[in-house]
């Protein structure tokens, strides 16, 4: 098999769950006759027809609105943003309609609401969203932000197949860039679960998204300066795996987060939460967060770069941590 | 450019129909009142929004749907509960909290639903929402085969949100069986009507969608069931959503807390005497459907159902605190079991019959599609933009009348199907 990019992971995921499942079906905005702003649902249309493949006017909020609705009749909808960015346009459907049903009145909303994300690609402020945390504060979410086509691939079947409302980001900074071969067989990669992309014993390094590259390029660095970096992929912010992250932290006993989401409210400082009610006592020295600056994403390329983390920030913050 | 239609010839009903309509409208009211009772007595949890005035609209219109079709109720709308099915312990659980509820105390009101067996959605008290959400239901209904229509009620307040226009947009595009109504009860909370929207109808609102809208009395129950009737059937037939614009008062204030002085005293008196409930029994003794006996027989019978459902929401107990941090996420097939009902045949949904020719066909283009027809000042290139004067005086009769804004007849874009046309 040749190995697929992981736009063409996200495709074939949808693609083989419309074919194995009439009750999935892809609405948003271009999805149909184009295929999708990035072609994440090219040739879906001609395979699946216009009752499957809905093209819609520019309405975001009715986008999830009649997800939502299609949802309660059973069906299964893959909603798609064109840019992550626009979810904020369906956040009063998102977060007061969605989220709450199962909650209050006991009903199920199966759907996927997935998008491209992140930065930079210099998009600029209103195509470069890391939009995970607007949602992880509102109970009744999933939410899954994955960094390799493998992962893509397995983790939005299994988002389709869930029966709550998942929230699916997808990081365009990946989609073209990395490539990876894919099982032949139909597979899923469980919600819930982090990964260990590397073992270290020296510090443990949290990620996610596109920032795990710059991590586990930062820790080829620092294992050649003799510290071991023991590197771990969340893959789904909500639900958290605590326990992949306890385990690594009680062994290493450091602890970096690294999100290229702003810092102020940032995951990183949910899992400080965490380890300071759960592994306090196995700490030697401070979590350290190393992530974007508290600003919009600013459009030029020197100022994408200053705002964005790399694998030299992470390297050094990495190097001064494992000093305590 | 033609109106909304106003005037539909009023339904034939049965006797039993006829009857139907009084009974649930007292049943709308008198649910109520006890409840006013019980927000007297502090027994309401939280806020009492009142539908007085209002009964005929929730009992008219839902009274048009079938036992399949599904609805969403707004804060109003009690009476459309009671006829899809709610039992009246379930409102009067609600609003006390009751861990017998609907939804077991964790939200009030009419904020419940049953996807089951009644086709409830429930509503949230951001306004508008629901648009695109029945919009969905019935989107998701034709694609399953089912022939339902759906249906929701919005007030004139809720139709200046975002979400009422991209709703409504949608639902025209995907040529939805969706009904709308509007209830324009003239007050937004404390705003009149005249300070929030500056048109004369409502209604007029279905033209920005190219979908048809009527009209109807709100206080006159047999009018607005035969409107949503024609409604509803015109839906299911595949005409699209449809607006109905339902001129009404709010006799009460936007909730138990507000006294509503803000009213004009005469526009109060005014529509206190056009009660929907006394309206429609005086018609009913005209026709002898109804005389003094079958009167004080439906009272009894309401009294004694409600006495009873009464007492079982007072008996019952407050939900166990534990239940709060349960139910936000769904566990699985135990939890719930996602099975759509399908009614045609899957594999028409399934490569390779699903398979088209992934082209748009741009309908009408060469024919003068816009709103004016080729008389319209410009066109996208279909036909040769004409003059300011031609278009007073065409200089060439159409070759075809221009179509209707609003009427059974509105244009809409087509798809095209595998093989093209």
């Amino acid at each position: 098999m040749a190995p697929v990019t992981f736009l063409e992971a996200i495709r074939q995921a949808m693609f083989e769950e419309m074919a194995a499942d009439p009750s999935v079906v892809l609405i948003g905005e271009d999805v149909g006759v184009y295929g999708g702003a990035f072609k994440t649902s090219e040739g879906l249309l001609e395979k699946f027809g216009w009752e499957r493949v809905i093209d819609t006017p520019i309405s975001e909020s009715a986008i999830i609105g009649a997800a939502c609705g299609m949802s309660y009749l059973g069906l299964r909808p893959i909603a798609e943003m064109q840019f992550i960015d626009f979810i904020v346009c369906c956040f009063n459907q998102l977060t007061n309609f969605v989220a709450k049903g199962h909650y209050l009145w006991n009903a199920p909303a199966p759907i996927v609401v997935r998008g491209p994300a992140g930065a930079g690609v210099h998009g600029g402020p209103f195509h470069s969203l890391s939009p995970e945390m607007y949602f992880l504060h509102t109970p009744g979410f999933k939410i899954v932000y994955p960094s390799t086509p493998y992962d893509a691939k397995g983790l939005l079947k299994a988002s389709i197949r869930d029966n709550n409302p998942v929230l699916f980001f997808e990081h365009k900074f990946l989609y073209r860039r990395i490539k990876e071969e894919l099982p032949n067989t139909d597979y899923v990669v469980p919600l819930g679960k982090a990964i260990v992309r590397r073992e270290g014993k020296h510090l443990t390094v949290l990620s996610y998204a596109a920032m795990m590259h710059v991590c586990l390029e930062a820790a080829d660095a620092l294992a050649n300066e003799g510290i071991e970096t023991e590197v771990i992929d969340l893959r789904t912010l909500m639900p958290l795996d605590e326990e992949t992250i306890l385990a690594s932290v009680k062994k290493t006993n450091k602890c970096l987060v690294v999100h290229e989401d702003t810092m102020t409210g940032g995951i990183a400082g949910e899992i400080a939460a965490i380890l300071f009610e759960k592994a306090f006592h196995d700490l030697d020295g401070p979590l350290v967060r190393v992530t974007a600056l508290d600003t919009p994403v600013p459009y030029a390329p020197t100022l994408e770069e200053a705002f964005l983390p790399n694998a030299q920030k992470v390297f050094a913050a990495a190097k001064s941590l494992a000093r305590f | 450019m033609p109106g909304s239609e106003t005037r539909v010839k009023p339904a034939k009903l049965s006797r039993q129909q006829y009857l139907d309509l009084y009974y649930y409208m007292c049943l709308n009211r008198e649910v109520e009142e006890t409840m006013t009772r019980l927000f007297r007595q502090n027994k309401i949890v939280g806020g009492l929004y009142s539908s007085l005035g209002q009964e005929a609209i929730s009992v008219g219109t839902a009274y048009a749907l079938e036992k399949r079709d599904w609805l969403a109720p707004m804060i109003r709308n009690i009476g459309a509960l009671l006829v899809k099915g709610v039992p009246p312990r379930d409102i009067f659980t609600q609003h006390m909290a009751k861990y017998t509820s609907p939804t077991k105390g964790k939200d009030g009101t009419s904020h419940f639903g049953d996807l089951e067996n009644l086709h409830i959605v429930s509503p949230i008290s951001m306004l508008g929402d629901l648009i695109p959400v029945m919009t969905g239901v019935a989107m998701a209904g034709r694609y399953l085969g089912q022939k339902i229509v759906s249906m929701t009620w919005i007030g004139d307040g809720g139709s200046s949100t975002g979400v009422f226009h991209e709703g409504l947009n949608l639902a025209a595009t995907q040529k939805a069986a969706f009904v709308l109504i509007l209830e324009n009860n003239q007050w937004a909370y404390s705003t009149p009507v005249r300070r929030q929207i500056p048109l004369e109808n409502l209604a007029d609102r279905a033209k920005a969608y190219g979908i048809s809208s009527y009209i109807v009395d709100g206080n006159d129950v047999v009018a607005v069931y035969s409107t949503a009737k024609e409604a509803v059937e015109r839906a299911r037939a595949g005409e699209g959503p449809i607006l109905i614009e339902a001129k009404t008062f709010r006799r009460r204030g936007h909730a138990q807390h507000d006294p509503a002085e803000y009213v004009p005293k005469k526009q109060r008196e005014y529509w206190e005497k056009r009660d929907p409930i006394a309206l429609y029994e005086r018609f009913l003794m005209k026709e002898k459907l109804l005389d003094a006996k079958g009167k004080k027989e439906i009272e009894d019978k309401l009294n004694t159902l409600l006495e009873k459902e009464r007492e079982f929401a007072e008996n019952s107990p407050m939900p166990p605190p534990e239940l709060a941090a349960q139910g936000v996420y769904c566990t699985g097939d135990n939890c719930h079991k996602i099975c759509p009902k399908w009614e045609r045949p899957v594999d028409e949904l399934l490569p390779p019959k699903s398979s088209v020719e992934p082209v748009w066909i741009v309908e009408n283009f060469g024919r003068g599609s816009a709103s004016y027809g080729v008389s319209a000042p410009i066109h996208f290139g279909d036909v040769p933009a004409t003059t300011e004067n031609s278009r007073a005086t065409p200089a060439e009769p159409p070759a075809k009348a221009a179509k209707p804004h609003v009427g059974k007849k509105a244009a809409s874009p087509r798809l095209a199907k595998k093989g093209g046309r």
